[in-house]
């Protein structure tokens, strides 16, 4: 077993420059504004993209959040948690999707088939399919890998490495859970924030993202208490190997017709 | 900035005012939350909105734009009243104990006006051209007089104390809309700073400048720094965090109308030859009279040598004759200029890395401005608005007479040289890429062109050619570019600007100091008879060999060494602080007045009594005593504290005392006038409504395009103009990248859910924007973040909007602009400040309807 590495997140210091969210773009070479094929525009928030999508694995969410005794504009890094127990890669039928080493969900996406289950199962909803082929409605999952090429090789995520105000921080994952404590106790005793609190320690086994939050996880649209869907595991435990042991091959082509029947089904969804 | 970015984490309280640092200086918020994470310091923001800056703060402080002033000056009458201030640093460092003229009258006495005013002509707006009533009483001998007691009724204190009376909480309130508890919770909190073992800075930006009170906005940040003890010690200062990365340096290199470089006046008509111009300002009273400035005759000369070398000689006064005079500076800021091209006194224009058809204060008369010239020359990367100006909405190519020319320009990173930050931190960078095509340095373009005017010259010299012929230009031998040739050796540039030697200087003992040729060390070596050349005297030093602190030698700007003795961050051995390499300005102040440091565990510099001057007696015996330190001292090193002058830190004014009470166009002491446009009067001086010296054009008033003043009836709600961290400026360099366009890719109005509902307004949807100038649209952002104002009883709101947009100039070109919109700066009003002529910007009416 490797280390476990992890993302701090300080959302009491982040600024909402969205350098990380450029950074990441920068790096990971996604796509931005393309005109008549991917426009966004302000609908009465800074707030842009307004979700993750597959060219936008990482972007800061803007709430306004009153809660009668202080007003806060929160601002909070969205993207893959990196879960302990990620349905994603337990469900991912290609091996697309894998627990890698420091505790990365990889992703290698010349073995995606763009079933869409990652999409479904994962209780963040953050993996997105995207679209590479009209026509045949060929498609790809995608999402943040924490910058595997570089973390694998001594780098810290591109996002970490351009935070200007010291609210990002990559490193062994108890390390980031003992600096967000921490952190906690100074902004519940030195800053006036009662309800500070860590997210991200327990959650699904341990999340790869560990949150300083100074409201309530779930005014930031994180489950408190997420949960492990109860279907993945039924697919992982059981249909898989009795798929394998059983059928061998021959079922593959029966799964895939089942993958493109499902992802018809999901594309109506996406698109 | 008086100290540095760094120099941050070193304070108590970190107050952020007319500045969104998170937003346009996100850089400095590290320093800010370190502060906050090793001092436990407290961050204070003051704004009309709350900004990503404020969402950071402890305290956040809302107040109307345009009323500083009153915001600040409760400030000053909540420290004189609780006896907050730093006793022994106001009684010593400044000049409150200085007596004024017995016949001073301030705005109490005279209902809004100092003593002195003249209104020739009867339309409310004058100048103060007689003087003589602001200033020290004297002895004999020309010394101020003091009342060290701070009891005279004319002693600075109490004139201050009597000039702030009336801004009470309340009436402070009234004007800024700020509740009470909050100012006197914003005031509480930052005059906690001066207790002498504390300390406060300021941050401060344009909003806090762009207004017609913007300088005296920025003076009053002074008086309260040096009521509290806050400048030069590590953790305080009035630090100015500039616009763009090198703007600093463009000013220090006499980017401005009344600047030749470093600082130095520019000759006006009243100065026909040098003596007069060096006369004018050492004459008793003159700003050269005392203090550092006396040194002025030979910054002014090394200037003019550099410029022309043998051509100026002691005969001839050094060439000054070849320095264009001018009638007054102000005729020449960005306002007058455009009103003159707009008249058609101009016949043509170079405009270098500025986008007026947007970023000028009612764009639609600047764009309308630009078609009167018979050329344009645009050194530029991208096709602007302002490239484009004559095909821009509404305007037919065809009656557009002006030739333009591009020129096309390298970025930033495509050209080596030095970068000057906000803190005065000079910095020589690598080119780290090629511009494309044929795209040069500025300074590239700059050389070909002066090299082809030479050639013009020479061909057909005309009259009064000696200025050009004769010009030093020999910047020669650098890269060779493959489509233009030879390029510029830029550390030509930079020897030039560093000071060298015209022949050997040699001290009083015979020693040599510099060989001819030489580089200069620093400012010190600089000479008034000619034999020093320096293009910029406070740059002196910068490009001189110095150790790094690793065992390297280098070029000073250069140097990248990372030790810190001091641990309070100041980098000694990093780049070239000018000037002389000091990191924190006017730091005689960190000491106390005997020479000990201030007791805050900030020590910086201090008094050593049994240090080795270097200097020796009439015996022959070292004579001991000097300043020491982490820091250069900005004083002379060898001063005792006991010694005449020993405790008058502000070297740079004639009196060495930190001027609370300080000459500028509107008065010595700052008051509060409101905006040009307000949807309120002046309830301090109802019979003088605004800065009484301000200059305000009717050009075409009443027209479709012209200066236009709106009033409460029609346009009630008060508008401002800012940044967003996603763009750049007027948007040439931003919004084109398609991950910026991304992240905020229309024109916004960010507004109250109050006036929202009034008005009918869904959050998302387009509104039109209108003021007296101009209307444009914009998607409504209908937010908690602005809230209305309770002014005097009534109910004000205000909306904001980010100036970065425009209907894109680049139409069909390889860097079309994604994120396009209307120019906010179409609604915004001619007028500046009566110092510096900078735009307001940021307080002005409009109106806002459903599209």
């Amino acid at each position: 077993m490797t280390e476990r590495l992890a993302m701090y997140i300080d959302t009491s210091k982040c600024m909402a420059c969205r350098g990380c969210q450029v950074a990441c773009k920068q790096w990971n070479d996604r796509q931005g504004y393309v005109p008549g094929v991917r426009e966004t525009h302000n609908v009465g928030t800074y707030e842009n993209p307004l979700k993750l999508d597959p060219q936008t694995w990482t972007r800061i969410k803007f709430i306004e959040y009153d809660d009668g005794e202080r007003f806060q504009w929160l601002f909070m890094k969205e993207g893959c948690m990196h879960c302990t127990n990620a349905a994603c890669a337990d469900v991912c039928p290609t091996g697309a999707l894998k627990y890698g080493p420091y505790g990365i969900i990889t992703f290698e996406r010349e073995l995606c088939n763009g079933c869409g289950y990652c999409s479904q199962f994962c209780p963040f909803h953050i993996p997105q399919l995207e679209v590479i082929n009209r026509l045949t409605g060929e498609a790809k999952s995608s999402k943040c890998v924490f910058c595997q090429d570089r973390t694998t090789n001594g780098l810290k995520p591109a996002c970490v490495k351009t935070c200007p105000a010291g609210a990002l921080d990559w490193g062994d994952r108890d390390e980031m859970i003992a600096k967000a404590e921490a952190r906690v106790e100074v902004l519940k005793n030195e800053r006036g924030f009662p309800k500070a609190n860590v997210y991200g320690k327990t959650q699904l086994g341990g999340l790869g993202r560990i949150y300083v939050l100074t409201a309530p996880p779930e005014v930031y649209g994180l489950p408190a208490d997420p949960k492990y869907p109860a279907i993945s595991t039924l697919w992982q435990k059981i249909v898989q190997p009795v798929g394998q042991a059983v059928f061998g091959a021959t079922i593959l082509g029966l799964v895939a017709a089942f993958f493109v029947a499902r992802r018809n089904v999901h594309m109506e969804e996406v698109e | 900035m008086t100290n540095h970015w760094v120099d941050i984490k070193n304070a108590d309280v970190i107050m952020l005012n007319g500045s969104n640092a998170a937003e346009n200086h996100p850089a400095s918020m590290y320093w800010i939350h370190k502060a906050r994470e090793e001092r436990k310091a407290q961050l204070l923001v003051v704004d009309p909105r709350l900004t990503r800056s404020a969402a950071k703060a402890d305290l956040y402080v809302p107040i109307r734009s345009g009323t500083d002033i009153a915001f600040y000056g409760g400030m000053i009458k909540y420290i004189l009243d609780n006896e907050l201030y730093h006793k022994e640093y106001v009684l010593h460092y400044t000049n409150a104990a200085n007596l004024i003229h017995p016949d001073f009258k301030g705005p109490e006495d005279l209902d809004g006006l100092f003593s002195g005013f003249a209104d020739d002509d009867g339309d409310g707006f004058g100048t103060y051209k007689d003087r003589s009533t602001w200033s020290y009483q004297t002895d004999a001998e020309g010394k101020a007089l003091r009342d060290e007691t701070l009891q005279d009724p004319q002693c600075v204190f109490q004139i201050m104390k009597r000039h702030y009376a009336r801004y009470d909480l309340d009436t402070v309130s009234a004007i800024t809309g700020c509740p009470k508890d909050k100012l006197e919770a914003a005031y509480k909190l930052y005059a906690s700073t001066g207790a002498p073992d504390k300390v406060g800075t300021i941050l401060y930006a344009m909003g806090q400048t762009q207004h017609t009170v913007g300088s005296q906005n920025v003076r009053i940040l002074a008086m309260i720094q040096l009521l509290l003890g806050n400048i030069g010690r590590p953790g305080g200062g009035v630090n100015a965090l500039r616009g763009e990365s090198n703007v600093q340096g463009s000013t220090d290199q006499g980017l401005l109308a009344h600047l030749l470089p470093g600082y130095l006046p520019v000759p006006t008509s009243a100065d026909p030859d040098l003596q007069t111009y060096i006369d004018n300002k050492t004459k008793p009273g003159g700003p050269w009279s005392g203090g550092y400035w006396t040194n002025g005759p030979k910054f002014i000369t090394s200037l003019l040598k550099a410029w022309w070398g043998e051509h100026a000689t002691a005969d001839n006064g050094f060439a000054y004759e070849y320095l264009p005079k001018v009638e007054s500076a102000a005729n020449h800021y960005w306002i007058a200029l455009f009103e003159a091209m707009y008249a058609g006194k101009i016949k043509g224009a170079w405009i270098m890395g500025q986008n007026p058809a947007v970023a000028g204060p009612n764009a639609r008369l600047e764009r309308k401005a630009l078609q009167q010239l018979d050329w344009l020359v645009i050194q530029e990367l991208f096709q602007t608005e302002t490239v484009a100006f004559w095909r821009a909405p509404g305007v037919n190519p065809a009656e557009v007479k002006t030739e333009v020319f591009v020129l096309p320009a390298a970025d930033a990173m495509e050209k080596e040289g030095s970068v000057v930050t906000s803190g005065r931190l000079i910095q020589w960078r690598p080119k780290v890429a090629e511009a494309p095509g044929e795209a040069l340095p500025d300074h590239d373009i700059l050389d070909r062109i002066c090299r082809k005017l030479k050639e013009l010259y020479q061909a057909d010299a005309g009259p009064f050619a000696d200025p050009i012929l004769r010009l030093t230009w020999d910047y020669g031998g650098g890269p060779t570019h493959p489509v233009v040739g030879e390029l510029v050796d830029i550390t030509k540039v930079a020897r030039e600007m560093n000071g060298y030697a015209l022949e050997d200087l040699v001290d009083d003992k015979g020693t040599v100091l510099a060989k001819k040729g030489d580089l200069l060390s620093g400012f010190a070596r600089l000479t008034a008879d000619g034999k020093t050349a320096c293009g910029c005297w406070v740059f002196s030093g910068y490009y001189y060999p110095m150790p790094d602190g690793e065992g390297n030698t280098l070029p000073a700007a250069k140097r990248r060494g990372q030790k810190d003795p001091s641990g309070l961050g100041l980098f000694p051995y990093w780049g070239f602080s000018w000037p002389a390499n000091r990191r924190i300005v006017y730091n005689r102040c960190s000491a106390d007045p005997s020479g000990k440091p201030w007791p805050d565990g900030r020590d910086l510099i201090w008094w050593d009594p049994n240090a080795d001057s270097g200097t020796k007696d009439a015996e022959g015996k070292p004579i001991l005593g000097k300043w020491v330190g982490y820091d250069v001292p900005d004083f002379v090193v060898t001063k005792a504290p006991d010694a005449p002058g020993g405790k008058d830190p502000f070297i740079m004014r004639t009196d060495g005392k930190g001027g609370l009470f300080a000459a500028m166009n509107e008065g010595p002491l700052p008051t509060h006038y409101e905006p040009v446009e307000s949807p309120v009067g002046n309830l301090l001086y109802p019979n003088r409504p605004v800065n009484p010296v301000i200059k305000i054009w009717k050009t075409d008033e009443g027209q479709e395009v012209g200066n236009n003043w709106g009033a409460p009836d029609k346009f009630p709600i008060v508008a401002t103009t800012y940044r967003v961290v996603e763009h750049w400026q007027a948007g040439g360099m931003s919004r084109w990248l398609e991950w910026l366009a991304e992240a905020q890719p229309d024109m916004f109005v960010e507004m109250s859910e109050e006036l929202a509902k009034e008005k009918g307004i869904q959050n998302g949807e387009m509104v039109k924007v209108s003021s007296a100038r101009g209307t444009i649209k914009a998607v409504a952002i209908v937010t908690k973040r602005f809230k209305p104002f309770q002014v005097n009883g009534k109910t004000v709101h205000q909306v904001g909007m980010p100036w970065h947009f425009g209907w894109g100039g680049g139409e069909g070109e390889e860097y079309e602009a994604l994120a396009k919109g209307d120019a906010a700066n179409d609604l915004t009003p001619h007028v500046g400040d009566a110092n510096t002529m900078i735009p307001e910007y940021k307080a002005f009416l409009v109106n806002v309807e459903k599209a």
